[in-house]
């Protein structure tokens, strides 16, 4: 009786895990590309370039540094997928859109950072793993993706 | 303080260089946070409580570069560039780097 509770326990609770974690995370993902969509099209006035220039016919009222970041991680499901690609190799699929969302969401909080700004220079983004102190870094694990740029607002004509 | 990534001010001109001037700060996550975001991790997404930490420790280390070229007679840092690193299990250092001007 008790080693089939602990069996059970053993089993069924990275089961619920990860199941849980598929079905959430999926819907969670979905949710928040169309969202970063639909954001994305209210900021096309001020593109966000990684060219130095600016456009030197026009007077340049302000410019400033602008910096904004986002922490993600996998779900439980997909990192046990993306583990299990460690055998094979190849494109970790799971990962693609995880580093894309944080990238674009880095660029939009960007841009929200800014609103009067019209145009972002000298773009950089740039990636960082965080390793937590607990279960010797391979519990916790975030990915952190920095935006920062030079927002630029030239003296209306 | 002006500050900026480009190589100059745009729209002003630069006047004097005092060279290298920087400013960083090493974090560290407390329990509660780490325990938040391990919750997290079953869904996966965004972990709040990390990124503001980290953006709170980006500001800091930024004020501590300009007090840096303040006390330096600078008005504007030029060139930024950001770094973060981890430095040991749980923590990250934040590194905020440029030169230090002075511009009309």
């Amino acid at each position: 009786m008790s080693t089939g509770l602990l069996i059970a326990l053993a089993y069924g609770i990275p089961l619920i895990l990860a199941v849980g974690g598929l079905i959430i995370g999926t819907i969670l993902e979905r949710r928040h590309f169309v969202s970063i969509r639909e954001r994305e099209a209210r900021f096309l006035h001020c593109p966000a370039i990684t060219s130095k220039h600016w456009d030197a016919s026009r007077t340049v009222d302000a410019s400033t540094i602008v910096s904004a970041s986002t922490v993600v991680s996998l779900d439980y499901f997909k990192r046990i997928l993306a583990n299990l690609r460690n055998l094979f190799g190849g494109r970790v699929r799971s990962y693609e859109t995880l580093m894309d969302r944080a990238k674009r969401e880095a660029i939009l909080r960007l841009h929200e950072a800014s609103p009067e700004c019209e145009i972002i220079l000298n773009l950089r983004i740039q990636t960082t793993t965080i390793v937590s102190v607990h279960n010797r870094g391979k519990g916790i694990g975030g990915i952190e993706v920095l935006a920062y740029g030079t927002a630029v607002r030239y003296t209306a004509v | 303080m002006i500050l900026t990534n480009l190589e100059t001010v745009p729209g002003k001109n630069i006047l004097a260089h005092y060279g290298l001037v920087s400013g960083n700060t090493v974090r560290a996550k407390h329990v509660g946070r780490d325990i938040a975001a391990s919750l997290k991790n079953i869904v996966g997404g965004e972990l709040k409580g990390y990124t503001e930490l980290l953006e709170d420790s980006r500001k800091e280390a930024t004020a501590r570069m300009s007090e840096q070229a303040t006390a330096l007679g600078a008005n504007a840092v030029i060139n930024i560039r950001f770094s973060t690193s981890a430095v040991a299990q749980g923590a990250s250092e934040l590194y905020v780097y440029g030169t230090a001007v002075s511009v009309e």
